[in-house]
């Protein structure tokens, strides 16, 4: 039958069609594969940069992490360069875990009040400013703390004004937005006969708030928080604008203090390339790269967990 | 003009009744071979085999989740990705479920149209149109002929001759479907293959769609879809009934309606089902 | 205590609660629009800066942000785009998909400064861009890329999977359903997502600081030879933007009214990103209403 090998030779052929297929799945998967590059390209560079400290520089891991005396240019009597940097670790996540006490209940409030007390108000007023706030630049942040929150710290407090708490007030803020629009998602997705039926139960909405949404809703509201405190804990510019860059261990919360960031931000420009005072600071880098890592893992966590309740 | 070959069978297994159709005025122009398709482990559709006439409307008819419809997506393979169908499918000839053969050529003469109106984000104008400029019909008046003869054919021309450059969206359920089947019919396929077409509309629009199908057929060859009995008896030659994924009787439709077989089949056509 | 007054008490806090929130977040809009406005004006919008003398303005600055903004998101659109249709289009669910979504993941999770700190090792130091628009435009790629991804991702996610049927069963390759039928009517959500996505790479410093530089040298608005060292279109040149430039005078403070300024300049940016939210929302309605009315 001719007509018909000559059919099947038409449905054969590779058409223009399948061409432009294998096209767009190449052309598609290169961008993905880009990103991908980036990624790895980002951690191997700074991983590399990071371990020359304890490689080339021969600097103990140990006595990095807990060593207290910060200055990379100075060896001290045995000879050992001071490169300790438990200041700024310490800086890191004193600002981080404060700024988060302090913000996760009035985010949580706010979205328990938007979501579940009114959300008429909640969707007029609070949403379109949360998500305002939450695009608003670090640096405005940064600037705001410097002229509102150093000087009333300074007036309260005498000294300075910079250091830790300043620093806490502005990520306090500042994450404050990100985190409540953040649970309200997590609230949003609790549904809506979990509090029917604990309503008709005869729970007051106080009860069926406590006991029964906001437990429905932990796992996505701690991810919310995890997320804050990445975010906070990632900081730079608004937090060294605040907090005094002095890289020793804060003896309260009102002397200068410093963070990963803040170093970091102050140090790369006015190091050598190569040298020990840079190096070091690319293991700080590595260290802040680490923990944004871990933050990560942490949310995965707590949403594998999730989904597994 | 019809010879039985009644393939009935009993047993141990459920009773079947296929009666492929012979017919010299309407040959066998699509067929299935031992299909089988499976989602993942599991077996839709295990037996499945019927044969095709041209220029005919054939309904597939069963309760939901029979397989009916499985069954008709693997046809043009619309189910390539979601499930892995087996077996083979014979289309003038030609197994068209082997890998070689190239899908997008092969559905170019195997049109599918779907449960939902599913109009894209374009005017009515370009609905139609722009497939046909993908594969290289630039010709502005032949674009324009080819437009007005698919919508005429829908029978959606006379309503939409003057809004051509509207958008497609602004249709309404019934409008937006016989916009889809002209959609398919410009590409000049040679089967048409129907996903419950009516199930989203209203009775008028129902039935000026069927009186669509009945012209389309002197062009076409129309395998159709449905959970409305009614709607095959009106319109279909044979009528293929599925039940939990097999085939249990396939005949011409005043059979399958009139004197059917199978007890199921019976329970089912005269809505004792269940 | 009995539950009805103790949910009395609790719902009296939570009102308690919020309308300090609220409060907090609008004295902050207000400080910076209060404080900000008064400083704006053309000649502070359009005239250079000036280090040590009073009066300057933020002209320059302000360009290279546009300029650094429009570089960003030509560079990441298109990397965006191919892959977020990868994603939701082509990408099987197995492990490597997973897994290049944990990177991606990883990737937005990153502090900027490390984005940044990355762009200067990468491009200004090895492939000696220097401190170039260049270099900053990568690093912002770099910042941009992940949530411009999710966000197209999620703008596919709305358009239905019937339109991908009827774009199958036509005889068309997926790549033809999703560039002719898909992007054209995911336009306006994809639209939307981009606006969002550049209101934050306008506000973003620390990306920026050790890859386009801190400093801004004069610009020849009348040359527009991008090889010239003084033309705006150069992209070698170094490029502080309005972001950058709030960080720097309040860091080193030589200006006299560097608090003026910062002012000035952020509600310059605050009232940017409010244009940006606007505009997406206006737009993406309005191109939305386009494609579906008759």
């Amino acid at each position: 039958m001719k007509t018909t090998q000559q059919l099947e030779k038409q449905l054969k052929r590779h058409s223009k069609a399948a061409k432009l297929e294998i096209w767009g799945k190449v052309v598609s998967f290169s961008a993905l594969l880009l990103i991908v590059a980036v990624v790895v390209g980002i951690i191997g560079f700074v991983a590399s940069k990071g371990i020359a400290t304890f490689t080339s520089n021969h600097v103990n891991l140990w006595d990095f992490l807990t060593d207290k005396k910060w200055n990379p240019g100075i060896t001290d009597a045995n000879g050992k360069p001071e490169v300790g940097a438990l200041p700024m670790i310490v800086g890191s996540f004193l600002i981080t875990i404060l700024s988060a006490i302090v913000a996760t209940p009035f985010a949580i409030g706010t979205a328990v009040f938007m979501n579940e007390i009114s959300p008429n108000k909640g969707a007029k007023i609070l949403q379109p400013v949360t998500e305002l706030l939450v695009g608003i630049p670090s640096v405005v942040y940064g600037f705001i703390g410097l002229s509102v929150v150093v000087p009333a710290t300074r007036a309260i407090f005498s000294g300075s004004g910079f250091g830790i708490l300043s620093g806490t007030c502005v990520l306090f803020v500042m994450i404050l937005p990100t985190v409540t629009s953040m649970s309200v998602d997590a609230l949003r997705s609790v549904p809506r006969y979990y509090r029917e039926a604990s309503l008709a139960l005869g729970a007051t909405q106080w009860q069926t708030i406590y006991k029964v949404v906001l437990r429905a809703a932990t796992p996505g509201l701690m991810t919310a928080v995890v997320f804050g405190m990445a975010r906070a804990f990632g900081e730079a510019l608004a937090v060294q604008m605040v907090i005094g860059n002095a890289a020793l261990m804060p003896g309260s919360l009102v002397d200068p203090a410093a963070t990963l960031t803040s170093v970091l931000t102050t140090g790369i420009g006015n190091t050598v390339m190569g040298s020990l005072q840079n190096n070091a600071l690319w293991s700080l880098a590595l260290v802040l790269l680490l923990m944004s890592l871990v933050f990560n893992l942490i949310i995965r966590l707590i949403g594998r967990k999730g989904r597994l309740q | 003009m019809f010879v039985s070959n009644d393939v009935s069978t009993t047993g141990t297994m459920q009773k079947r009744h296929i009666v492929q159709p012979r017919d010299a005025q309407h040959p066998i122009v699509l067929s299935t071979e031992e299909l089988h398709v499976f989602y993942g482990k599991k077996e839709a559709i295990y037996e499945g085999d019927l044969q095709f006439a041209r220029n005919q409307i054939t309904a597939l008819i069963g309760p939901s989740g029979s397989g009916k419809s499985t069954y008709l997506r693997s046809l043009n393979r619309m189910n390539d990705r979601i499930a892995t169908v087996t077996g083979r499918i014979m289309y003038r000839g030609v197994d068209i479920n082997q890998s070689d053969i190239d899908v997008y050529e092969m559905r170019r003469r195997v049109g599918m149209v779907f449960q939902r109106p599913n109009p894209f984000a374009k005017s009515i104008y370009d609905n139609i149109a722009f497939a046909l400029r993908l594969r290289g019909t630039t010709d502005q008046h032949e674009l324009d002929e080819i437009v007005e003869t698919s919508l005429k054919q829908a029978a959606l021309w006379n309503q939409v001759k003057d809004d051509l450059n509207k958008s497609a969206l602004a249709l309404s359920g019934g409008q937006a479907q016989r916009l889809c089947i002209a959609r398919a019919i410009a590409v000049k396929p040679d089967i048409l293959l129907l996903d419950e077409p009516a199930s989203a509309l209203d009775p008028v629009s129902t039935s000026q769609l069927e009186d669509t199908l009945l012209e389309l057929k002197k062009q076409y060859t129309i395998i159709i879809v449905t959970h409305n009995m009614q709607q095959a008896g009106r319109i279909s030659e044979y009528t293929a009934f599925f039940n939990q994924g097999r085939v249990l009787e396939y005949d011409t439709t005043s059979h399958i309606f009139t004197n059917p077989q199978v007890q199921i089949t019976s329970d089912y056509v005269s809505g004792n089902f269940g | 205590m009995n539950s009805k007054t103790q949910n009395k008490i609790a719902i009296g806090t939570l009102y308690g609660v919020a309308g300090l929130v609220v409060l907090i977040l609008l004295a902050l809009l207000g400080y910076i629009l209060v404080s900000g406005l008064p400083q704006l004006s053309w000649h502070f919008l359009t005239a250079p800066a000036k280090a040590f003398l009073k009066g300057g303005g933020v002209g320059v600055q302000l360009y290279n942000s546009f300029y650094l903004l429009i570089l960003a998101m030509l560079i990441s659109f298109p990397i965006a785009l191919g892959a977020a249709i990868y994603l939701y289009e082509y990408a099987r669910d197995n492990w490597v998909t997973t897994t290049i979504r944990t990177a991606i993941e990883i990737l937005s999770s990153l502090p900027s400064v490390v984005v940044g700190l990355f762009g200067f090792l990468f491009f200004v130091v090895k492939l000696r861009l220097g401190f170039s628009i260049l270099s900053g435009a990568f690093a912002l790629t770099f910042f941009n890329l992940p949530l411009l991804t999710r966000s197209i991702e999620d703008s596919l996610r709305t358009i239905d999977l019937s339109q991908r049927e009827g774009g199958l069963a036509l005889g068309l390759s997926r790549w033809e359903t999703i560039t002719r039928v898909i992007l054209p009517a995911a336009v306006p959500s994809i639209l939307t997502g981009v606006i969002l996505s550049a209101g934050r790479v306008f506000g973003e410093a620390a990306a920026l600081i050790y890859t386009a530089g801190q400093s801004a040298p004069a610009l020849d608005f009348t040359d527009w030879n991008p090889f010239n060292i003084s033309s705006p279109l150069n992209p070698m040149r170094p490029a502080e933007t309005l972001a950058v430039h709030i960080w720097k005078i309040n860091s080193e403070g030589i200006m006299p009214d560097a608090k003026a300024i910062s002012s000035g300049s952020s509600a310059v940016l605050v009232l940017a990103i409010l244009l940006f939210n606007f505009a997406a929302r206006y737009l993406g309605k309005r191109l939305y209403k386009r494609l579906t009315s008759a």
